[in-house]
Formats: structure tokens, C-alpha cells, sequence
């Protein structure tokens, strides 16, 4: 598999991009909903938020590096025989992914920093807080990351099944492409 | 929140003053000479403090008739300030003050009693978290008399203690934090 994508696949560092950041989204997701449940005497109550926030600030990194990598990278041509309306609906789906996902991590940041506190990377380095103060951040920003959490979510799933139809009923290359795996249907250049 | 609190008074010191009625004293939140603070054990092993930067309040004060003092104070419970993002949200939500549902906190003084010249018992009713009870400040007069900018001033501290479970705080902090103090510091301008 190269590095760079090619017009008939997504290369090595998309691949890993995808798959780091669902493994980030999936266990930040189950671990928000763990932690804000635990109770007082709990031995993660304090570990489980510092695990939570250095992951969230890993997977807001990673985004960025994957919008700038998606932006000097070929994009693979459209597999042959997907109808317009799965194209058109895959790529608004992408679209949302990555909206929600910047909305989902700035309001993650907004809710510990409203204070003025900084978040530990891994305890490696402290990320300053910038904006702070706004009228009930913390409150609101907490409302946002939950919700569009919910809807992350939803869209996942969309996305997952629309991997798992192509590649169990249409089999084609949808996912093995996005898997590094041999192409069944496309000649590689 | 807000605390009220009460006129309480006492009166030798203000022999002075000559003020025979009792006077009605607006709490002077906005210049920020009025606090309602709290205070609670964490694990046992040291004390949090923190505040309600948002209150409103009045009181009734003769130095000659402290015993008809009577003090109204209303707190928003959105302005909790433990100084900590992530806990103050905590404080917000339904483990603690749920203040989407209960966003004010009230006390109304109803009886005064001095226990020494310059110290009562305020006893009153505190709405918090939705619940009712009554409770008892043990209140403390400060002072009182001209200001320099041609103002009369009259000020109070006071403390309570009052136990999480009683006012349907669900969140249990442990053996040692059961209970929270807390600390009210107010100075009222005569109107």
C-alpha cells in the first residue's frame, strides 16, 4: 500500500487516519458516558476526565492533520456501478463527520477551559485555555458536546452500514479500499 | 444564593448613630461588599471554598431594636464559583443544586434572638435545591455608621451548616463532607 492515496485507493496514512481516529471517537465516547456516571469514591474518578481530554485533544489533532492530508491527497474515483444517491449521500455524511467532529472536540475544550484552566496533554504539556468566560460556558458547551456526540454517533452507524452493504451485498471495493486490502474489482495503476 | 441576613444587632455599638427605627438596608452586592460563601470538607483532608457570585438581598436593622431585625436574601444558584470549570458544572447539575430546575435559592429570616451584645440567632427559612427547611444563622454585627461618599452602612457575618442530604443534594462526597458550611459576609446601604 503506498503512503499517498492513488485515484483507485486511500493510502497508508489515510488509512491509519480513519482507523485511529474511529478507534478515538468510539472509546472517547464510551468513556464520556462511563466517567460523568462514577461516583465520588470510584479509583478513575479523577484518571478517567484526564484520559478522556488527552484523547479528545489526540483525536482534535488528528483531524486536522487528516482535513490537510485529505487536501493534498488524490481523492479515489467513484467505484463503478454505486448509484448517484449513495455517492451524494456518502460524501454528505463525510461532510458532517467532520464538521461535527470539530464541533464535537472545540466544545469539549470550551467546557474544561471556561474557567481559564489549561488541559493536560498526557501529562506531556498543559494546552492554555483561550477563550473563557463566555455566559454559562461550560453549561452550554456541555449541552453542544453531548448532543452532537448523539449525533456522531448516529452518523457512524450510517456510515458503518453503508460500508458493511457494499462490502457484503454489492461487494465491491468500498471497504477494502479504506482496509489496505487487494482490490477484487479495480485495476491498481 | 441569596442569604439573607439579618439584621442582627446589637446594640451598644451604635449608641452613636441615633438611629431609633429600624432602618431598611439594601445588601451592597453590586460594589461588592457582600459574599455568600461556602465551605465543605474534601475527603477529611482539607476544606473547598467556594462562592454564589450573584445574590440580591435586604435586611431591617435597629441597633436600639435588633430583635426586629428581619433579613430577605435570593441567590442564584447558576453563579456557584468553586474557581473550577469542570466541578462548577458538576455543582449545577442534578447531583448537586440542579439549577435548570431550581435556579434560586432564597432565605427569609423569621425570628431574631441575641445571644450577647453584638451576636443572634437568626432563625429563618432556607428554600435551596427546591426544599424548604428552616435553619439557623449564628449571625455576627460588624459595624455600622457614615461612609465617605454620604451613605450609612450597616454590616453582618454569618454561618450556618447544613447537610447535603437534607436539601435533596444526591451526590455523596464521602464520610467527611456530609455537611457544608456556610459562610455569609454582607454590608446593607440604608435607603
Amino acid at each position: 500500500m503506498p503512503l499517498r492515496n492513488t485515484t483507485k485507493r486511500y493510502g497508508l496514512i489515510s488509512v491509519l487516519l480513519h482507523w485511529s481516529m474511529a478507534f478515538c471517537v468510539l472509546a472517547l465516547a464510551a468513556l464520556g458516558l462511563w466517567m460523568t456516571d462514577l461516583t465520588y469514591y470510584s479509583p478513575y474518578y479523577t484518571s478517567a476526565p484526564f484520559w478522556h481530554k488527552s484523547i479528545g485533544l489526540l483525536l482534535a489533532a488528528l483531524l486536522v492533520v487528516r482535513l490537510a492530508w485529505r487536501l493534498v491527497n488524490p481523492k479515489p474515483e467513484e467505484i463503478p456501478g454505486q448509484k448517484r444517491w449513495e455517492i451524494t449521500l456518502a460524501a454528505v455524511v463525510h461532510t458532517f463527520l467532520y464538521l461535527l467532529l470539530a464541533i464535537i472536540v472545540i466544545s469539549g475544550y470550551l467546557i474544561s477551559t471556561a474557567k481559564g484552566q489549561g488541559i493536560s496533554l498526557f501529562g506531556w504539556f498543559e494546552v492554555p485555555a483561550l477563550v473563557t468566560g463566555l455566559p454559562q460556558q461550560a453549561d452550554r458547551a456541555g449541552a453542544v458536546h453531548y448532543w452532537v456526540v448523539m449525533g456522531v454517533l448516529g452518523l457512524v452507524a450510517l456510515h458503518a452500514l453503508g460500508a458493511l452493504k457494499h462490502h457484503l451485498l454489492d461487494r465491491d471495493d468500498t471497504l477494502r479500499r479504506m482496509l489496505g486490502m487487494q482490490l477484487k474489482n479495480a485495476k491498481e495503476n | 444564593m441569596k442569604k439573607t441576613f439579618a439584621g442582627l444587632a446589637l446594640g451598644s455599638i451604635m449608641a452613636l448613630s441615633g438611629s431609633l427605627q429600624a432602618a431598611d438596608y439594601v445588601i451592597d452586592q453590586k460594589g461588592q461588599h457582600a459574599s455568600v460563601n461556602f465551605k465543605i470538607s474534601h475527603l477529611g483532608y482539607s476544606w473547598i471554598y467556594g462562592r454564589f457570585n450573584d445574590f440580591s438581598g435586604d435586611f431591617s436593622w435597629d441597633a436600639d431594636k435588633p430583635e426586629a431585625s428581619a433579613v430577605k436574601v435570593s441567590i442564584n444558584t447558576t453563579s456557584v464559583d468553586s474557581n473550577h470549570a469542570e466541578r462548577d458544572k458538576h455543582l449545577r447539575s442534578d447531583d448537586f443544586l440542579n439549577v435548570a430546575e431550581h435556579p434560586t435559592a432564597t432565605f427569609e429570616s423569621t425570628k431574631v434572638e441575641m445571644t450577647g451584645d453584638d451576636t443572634a440567632n437568626i432563625t429563618g427559612n432556607l428554600m435551596l435545591n427546591g426544599v424548604t427547611k428552616p435553619v439557623v444563622l449564628d449571625a455576627k454585627f460588624i459595624g455600622e455608621g457614615e461612609d465617605p461618599w454620604g451613605g450609612y452602612r450597616a454590616g453582618f457575618s454569618g454561618t450556618t451548616t447544613l447537610t447535603l442530604k437534607d436539601f435533596d443534594i444526591s451526590m455523596d462526597l464521602g464520610p467527611a463532607s456530609q455537611d457544608v458550611e456556610l459562610i455569609i459576609s454582607v454590608e446593607g446601604v440604608r435607603q
